[in-house]
């Protein structure tokens, strides 16, 4: 179905938190990137499992708990679909970081060769376990360089692939400038080379049409809060037979076959990479969050944050002077709907605060992207991230807050 | 509201910057987290008075306008009142609602102007 503002303004009413006001304004959340609002279908799943399903799961043979454990193992499926995954490949994990982490600590058996190569434009996330990975084997960390236009170099890329390359670690999509990644081309280059290839998809998961086999990656990691679905669950997808291979991450209940005093055997995948009581509420609340977007469409949410952003951009273009606004983004054509700029001798910190009073939510600051900020050589943009909710209403209101700040200032 | 016309004022007309010929004492006040970034310079007199203060760097409005008020209060004054002043003080001469995410920015200038008198040894600097 094709998302229109109609459409927006419609399904912003099954996200009860838009009836609340910030500062007596309507609220306009244009911080997505971070995390998303959640629609009242995955709050009553949560409710609801608590209210009538509720038990620990794979351990009870009582009714309840084998309701309990069918409905998280499903969770699995469900998400699995909205990315195209196969059977016994997703791993549910904290958060996409939590996903990185499992593999930083368990992928070295996997691979051959000395250098991990990331982008500069990586989230903290996909850069700091892997400056852990290096250090603790003695591995080299190389950075895929962006070129002036926000975008990757893809003959650096290249270069830097057959050069010894053990594993590609990629974002999907950049949280900080809302370049839209090559993957499938990168992943491409990466298995001619032999390395493992490695997607952070937490800012595409939520956004768009998805399919590992297509793409081709070994693994995928993204979060649940960042597409309808609660904090505290994400998921690790992983090709079959490489989380076969895989030692497990953590260790404990729930992720062994067998136990003696002196040893222990490993359970099936993906329970191997889940150890103790997970978010039980949180998989099932996911799940219906994938079912959400699966009902909505995935091509007509990133179709309709796109229109978004080339709307935004353009009224910024007749807004504003082009010397009083600098911004970091590849343009509609290669970008998510994330925008990030400055103001010309305004912080960034200060125009987000500027905006909430007009009860606009945007990010002001490194978005956990330090080194690509020293890179622009600024200590942080202003950013706002759209989703299926928002309208051409709330990028106008954005670009009005735009205006507003900088006649104050000026 | 923040931003209030004397906040925006003391942002775009900063009192008491640039550097000090001769200074006694200074320090650099950092945050990467948000990037604000203040440097202190104090010439401190035989009476352990605060002869004359600048500052420069880089910062949002909050934190400058902060780093106009602490310098302008600090002036004339023994050391020993400098070290004395709290975060209720600067609250005080900024006459705002400062939210709680944002009162690093308006507590770094002062923590920089205690440091310049605590850190005494000279140049130094710590984020
Ligand atoms: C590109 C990217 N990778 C990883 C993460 C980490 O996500 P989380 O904090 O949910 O683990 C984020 C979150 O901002 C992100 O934008």
């Amino acid at each position: 179905m094709k998302l229109t503002n109609d459409r927006a303004a419609e399904l912003k009413e099954d996200f009860p938190i838009f009836r609340r006001k910030i500062h007596n304004q309507p609220l306009c959340y244009l911080d997505n990137a971070a995390s998303t609002q959640k629609p009242q279908a995955v709050i009553n799943a949560i409710k609801d499992f608590y209210e009538h399903s509720y038990a620990n799961i794979h351990r009870g043979v009582y009714q309840l708990s084998q309701e309990a454990t069918e409905q998280y193992e499903d969770a699995h499926d469900a998400v699995g679909k909205l990315i195209g995954a196969g059977e016994n490949e997703i791993a549910f994990t904290r958060n996409a970081t939590e996903a990185i982490n499992l593999l930083s600590h368990t992928i070295k058996p996997l691979v051959e060769g000395s250098t991990i190569l990331l982008t500069e434009m990586e989230h903290h996330a996909n850069l700091v376990p892997w400056q852990q990975l290096a250090k603790k084997e003695g591995m080299k960390l190389s950075f895929i360089r962006m070129r002036e236009d926000f975008t990757l170099d893809y003959g650096d890329a290249e270069q830097k692939l057959a050069d010894d390359c053990a594993i590609l670690s990629v974002s999907h999509i950049s949280n900080a400038l809302g370049t839209i990644n090559d993957v499938k081309r990168l992943v491409g280059l990466a298995k001619k080379n032999g390395a493992l290839a490695i997607v952070d998809a937490a800012q595409s998961a939520p956004h768009g049409a998805i399919n590992v086999k297509e793409i081709g990656c070994d693994f995928m990691a993204f979060s649940g809060h960042k597409m309808l679905g609660p904090t505290g669950i994400g998921a690790l997808y992983g090709r079959h037979e490489l989380l076969e291979q895989m030692e497990p991450f953590q260790t404990g209940g729930d992720m062994i076959s067998s136990v003696t005093y002196e040893s222990a055997q490993w359970n099936d995948v993906p329970q191997k990479f889940e150890a103790g009581t997970p978010h039980i509420a949180g998989g099932i609340g996911l799940a219906k969050a994938a079912e959400y977007l699966q009902n909505i469409g995935p091509e007509s949410i990133s179709a309709w944050e796109k229109e978004l952003l080339k709307h935004t951009l353009e009224s910024i273009s007749s807004a504003l002077e082009k010397g009083d606004i600098r911004l970091f983004n590849p343009g509609h054509k290669h970008s998510a709907g994330i925008l990030s700029l400055n103001l010309a001798g305004i912080h960034a910190h200060d125009l987000a605060s500027l905006m909430d009073d007009m009860g606009i939510c945007i990010r002001g600051g490194h978005h956990c992207a330090m080194p690509l900020m020293n890179k622009l050589g600024v200590a942080g943009t202003a950013r706002a991230s759209f989703y299926l909710y928002n309208t051409t209403d709330d990028a106008d209101r954005f670009v009005a807050g735009l205006k507003k700040a900088k006649e104050m200032f000026n | 509201m923040m931003y209030q016309e004397h906040i925006l004022d003391l942002y775009k007309h900063p009192h008491n910057t640039g550097r000090l010929k001769g200074a006694t004492h200074s320090h650099r006040g950092h945050n990467p987290l948000c990037g604000d970034d203040i440097s202190i310079e104090l010439i401190v007199d035989g009476e352990k008075r605060v002869k004359d203060v600048k500052f420069h760097g880089n910062g949002c409005a909050l934190c400058i306008a902060s780093a106009s008020l602490i310098t302008d209060a600090v002036k004339g004054k023994h050391i020993d009142t400098v070290l004395r002043l709290k975060k209720d003080d600067v609250l005080g001469m900024m006459k705002i609602p400062v939210s709680h995410v944002r009162l690093k920015c308006v507590l770094l200038p002062l923590e920089a102007v205690q440091k310049t008198i605590i850190n005494s040894r000279g140049i130094s600097s710590t984020e």
